[in-house]
Order: structure tokens, then sequence, then C-alpha cells
């Protein structure tokens, strides 16, 4: 174990370059495929504000009287996607522009009548807050008949979906772009390895090494950079997150748990390259 | 213990290296194979310890045999036997002692045992005050000693020697044969393959002799040979 371990770290000194190259291609690869990560992670906090916030607005038309409404009300809060119904009169709808367009309280003010109309305010059980059930809902309310307009935010979350999707699959793919790579460049470290130790192989086999022995150094080897080059991908995209917060808006970042997951998928991604790479070399050596 | 049956070695791009080669070696005997330079004998070394197989016939050694090697048989059965070549073979950047200490490492040896073991073959070989020595630090025949300490280092039944003294003047090469006689002379048998035929006059051992390939003469069946040869 301690030769293996030995051997292991040697290959650092012995092509120190090459190491470098790998160990940095490998957290190149789970660097971009962290960014992609943490734009993912951050929509996806994203939309579940959003969708928090998803509710279907009714306007109602001008001079429903309030026991329709009320008998509405009733009606509508029984949908199994509902989770509460609001009633706007057309009064607080007026309160609430004063209140929230300060700059146009004059204009609000001179105004002779309430052009504002009275609105229903649907929020959805968790669970249902997404484009299709909001349609769906949207569509039901669209069958009373003082229904004067019905919005929803469906276009934003349809939207926001796709951004998170296209965000996951351009960083999958960019990311098994640079694994690639350092597949490569691990499998290349190797051979040079395997030459540069050729001797020393040739009398492992001569006094009766097993083939399992001979390989355990390089595997090691290759486990070890992926570690490595996993840290260091956990480092650069903890410095690009504090870049966005710092400069952009408040970000979220990776849980301990998924930092390790990195660390982990790196380690995993090394020892494969070792595995393959030195499948293949040493038989010739 | 070691046993050709019938042999035939061909390389994929050259004629017959061996041609129906049988012999027999018994435990703790010490054989000779000699032959011209292309005769075949590091051949049939390498048949031994199975780094060729050979393309018809059988090699059985202690219990192995080639008809039914499998891949993973190999390290066990080289954990059998030493092997020295002409070149030595040690690592540069490794003493004697680690060099030595190298062969049990690698076998998975427990680090407890190591270093009583590869002192006491260093001073089998006569080489316990150099054991700190690196290989470039000592002569052609210590270094041959530093080798032969390495292939004991596992207690091998055989100790497979392909022209171990040529690169040694001819005390060196004295030193190093009587070296092989006293290991012989502790039960492990010895297969020393040479050209040096003055070496091989030295000592009256079996004597195993290869031409092109194939055995033209075995002291251990002596008449039976000449006989064949004669009606040649
Ligand atoms: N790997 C190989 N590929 C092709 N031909 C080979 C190979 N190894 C040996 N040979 C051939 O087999 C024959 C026997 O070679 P071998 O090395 O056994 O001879 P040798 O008796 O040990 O000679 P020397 O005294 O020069 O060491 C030679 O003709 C050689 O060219
Ligand atoms: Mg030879």
């Amino acid at each position: 174990m301690r030769l293996t371990i030995r051997e292991a770290l040697l290959s650092f000194r012995r092509a120190p370059v090459l190491s470098v190259l790998a160990v940095t291609t490998i957290a190149f690869a789970l660097f971009v495929l962290g960014l992609f990560g943490l734009v993912a992670v951050n929509l996806r906090g994203a939309l579940t504000q959003i969708e928090e916030r998803v509710e279907i607005v009714m306007y109602l038309t001008r001079g429903t009287p309030v026991e329709v409404v009320t008998v509405a009300i009733g009606d509508i809060d029984a949908f199994p996607e509902v989770e509460s119904v609001n009633y706007v009169t057309e009064d607080q709808a007026l309160e609430r522009a004063r209140q929230q367009l300060v700059e146009f309280q004059g204009v609000f003010d001179d105004l002779a009548t309430n052009p504002l109309p009275a609105s229903l305010e649907i929020h959805l059980k968790p669970g249902f807050r997404d484009s299709r059930n909001a349609r769906t809902v949207a569509q039901r309310l669209s069958g009373f008949r003082f229904a004067e307009d019905i919005r929803y935010g469906s276009d934003w979350v349809a939207k926001l979906d796709r951004l998170r999707d296209i965000a996951g699959v351009v960083g999958l793919v960019l990311g098994a772009g640079f694994a690639a790579a350092a597949l490569i460049i691990i499998g290349t470290t190797i051979r040079m390895t395997v030459l540069a130790r050729r001797r020393e192989i040739h009398i492992m086999r001569l006094v009766g090494a097993t083939d399992g022995f001979i390989r355990r150094p390089f595997l090691l080897d290759g486990a070890l950079k992926g570690a490595l080059g996993g840290a260091f991908a956990i480092a650069l995209n903890y410095g690009a997150f504090l870049a966005v917060s710092r400069g952009l808006f408040q970000a979220a970042f990776f849980s301990t748990e998924q930092s390790a997951l990195f660390v982990l998928f790196g380690t995993i991604l090394g020892f494969a390259a070792s595995a393959l790479s030195v499948g293949r070399h040493l038989p010739s050596a | 213990m070691i046993r050709f049956n019938r042999v035939f070695k061909a390389f994929p791009k050259g004629s017959l290296a061996l041609k129906d080669v049988s012999f027999h070696v018994a435990k703790s005997e010490f054989a000779f194979l000699t032959g011209h330079s292309g005769a075949g004998k590091s051949t049939v070394l390498r048949l031994i310890y199975a780094d060729e197989l050979p393309t018809s016939g059988t090699v059985r050694v202690s219990g192995f045999s080639t008809a039914n090697l499998k891949r993973r048989e190999i390290p066990k059965l080289r954990r059998r036997l030493g092997i020295v070549f002409q070149d030595f073979r040690l690592l540069e950047d490794r003493t004697a002692e680690e060099n030595v200490a190298f062969a049990l490492e690698v076998t998975g040896t427990r680090r407890s045992v190591i270093a009583p073991k590869v002192m006491r073959v260093l001073a089998q070989v006569g080489l316990a005050a150099k054991a700190q020595a690196y290989p470039r630090e000592l002569s052609g025949g210590e270094q041959q000693r530093v080798a032969i300490a390495r292939a004991l280092v596992n207690d091998p039944l055989v100790l497979l020697a392909d022209e171990p003294t040529g690169n040694l003047d001819e005390r060196a090469t004295r030193g190093v044969f009587q070296l092989l006689r006293d290991i012989n002379a502790t039960g492990t048998a010895v297969i020393l393959a040479t050209h040096d035929l003055d070496l091989v006059r030295q000592a009256p051992y079996r004597t195993i002799e290869l031409q092109d390939g194939a055995l033209v003469y075995d002291s251990a069946e002596e008449d039976e040979r000449h006989e064949g040869v004669a009606s040649q």
C-alpha cells in the first residue's frame, strides 16, 4: 500500500506539466458543469419564488352584484387546484393603485369615477403552480358570465422552465466535452508514466507482482488527480458565485453535499480515465 | 519439476526458435543450457517463466502446465522462480537493499519480514556490507550478486540464469559461478544458460545443448542422444 501511494504521488514529479494539465482539465470540466449547475440551482430558486406568486387574476364585469361574486368565490374555492380566492373590490383596487403608484397620486385624486375593475385573485395549491394547471383553471374560470378578462403568469413560468432546461443541457454538453479532454490527457499521462516506469514494471512482472498490483498506483494516481480537479472546480465555482453575488444579484451556492458530490465525481472521472488507459497501455509494457 | 514435452516455438516473424525440445530437470538439479548464439537458450528460459507460450507441446513447471495456464496464475508461477540476466536489470534509483526489497514489496510481503529477509540474502551473496550502495557504485560482479539476491529472496524452487556472467571478467565470473553452486547446494535447482564452455567444463553438471532450436545433446541421456546424432 505504501508503495502504491508513493508511486501514485511520484507521477506528479515525473510528469508535472501533464499532471497539472490533467488536474486543470478535470477542474474545467467540472467547473463548467458546476457553472451551469449553479444557473440551474438559482433558476430553480427563482422559479419557486415566482411559482409561489403564481396567481390567476379574473377581472369582473363592472356592476356584477356582490351576491353573485360571493357564490362564485365559493365555487372557485372548491376547485381542487385552488388554495385561496381573494376578492378585490373596485375601491380596493383604486386604493392599491394609489399606494403603489405614488407618482400618479394627483391623477387618481382628479378622477370622477373609478376606472379600475374589481377582481378575484386566485392562488393555486403547491404542486399545481405551473403553467399547465394555471391554464386549466383559467379556462374553467372563463365559463363565468361576469369574467371580463383572465390573466395568469404562464408565459413567464414556461420561459423560465425552458431556460433551466437549456442551461442544464448546455452544461452537460460542455462538461462532457471537457471530461473527454480530461480522459485523453489522463490517458497520455499514464502512457508516459508507463514508459518512464517500464523497467520497474518489467521487474515487477518478473518477480511475480500481479496485474492488479501493478495497476493500482495508476488508478490511485488518476483518482487523486480527479479529486484535486473536483476541489479546484468547487473553488472556481465559488469564485464565480462571489463575483455574481457581489456585482449582480444575491445568488445561491451549492450545499456542502453537492460540493462533496463534485469531488466524488472528479474522483470517479479520474479513476475511470486511468482504468481505461492503463488497460490499454500496460499489456505492452 | 520442469518438464518440456515436444515443445515447438515459432515467433511471428521468424523461423522455428525451438524444434521438438523435450527434457526434464529435477528438484535441486544444476543444469547447463548451452549452444551458440541464437540456438534458443533464452527462449527455453522464457517458456519456463511463461513470458512466452509454446506454439505446440507443453511446458510444465512445478504443478503449472502451459496446457491450461491462466494469465492470472503467471504471477504465482513466477514467485516460485528466481530469474537473473546478463544485464542485471536493477533499478538505478534504488540501493542494493531496496532493489532486493522491491521483489518482496511488490509481491505483498508483510513489511516486518522484509528487512530481515533482505539482509539474509544479501549476506548469502556476500554483499551485506554494500547494502546501502546504488548500482552505479557497484562493480558488475557485485551488481549481479544483488540481482541474484533479489532472485533468491522469494525462496524460489529454481534459479533461472540467462548468461549471468556474460558481462563479467574472469574473476567475477568465477565468483558468480561459485555463488550459483553454493545456492544449488542449499537445494535450489539452477538452470544456467551460457555459451561460455570454460564454465561448463569447470563442473560435472548436467548439460543440455541446443543447436538451431533443436536439442542436440543432453548429458543425462548421453548414450541415446549420441546414437541419434550419429545417425543423422
Ligand atoms: N521475440 C522474438 N521474435 C522473433 N524472433 C525471436 C524472438 N525471440 C527470439 N527470436 C529468435 O529465436 C531464435 C532463438 O533466440 P534465443 O534468444 O532463444 O537465442 P539464444 O540461444 O538465447 O542466443 P544468445 O546466446 O545470443 O542469447 C533466434 O533466431 C531469434 O532470432
Ligand atoms: Mg539469449
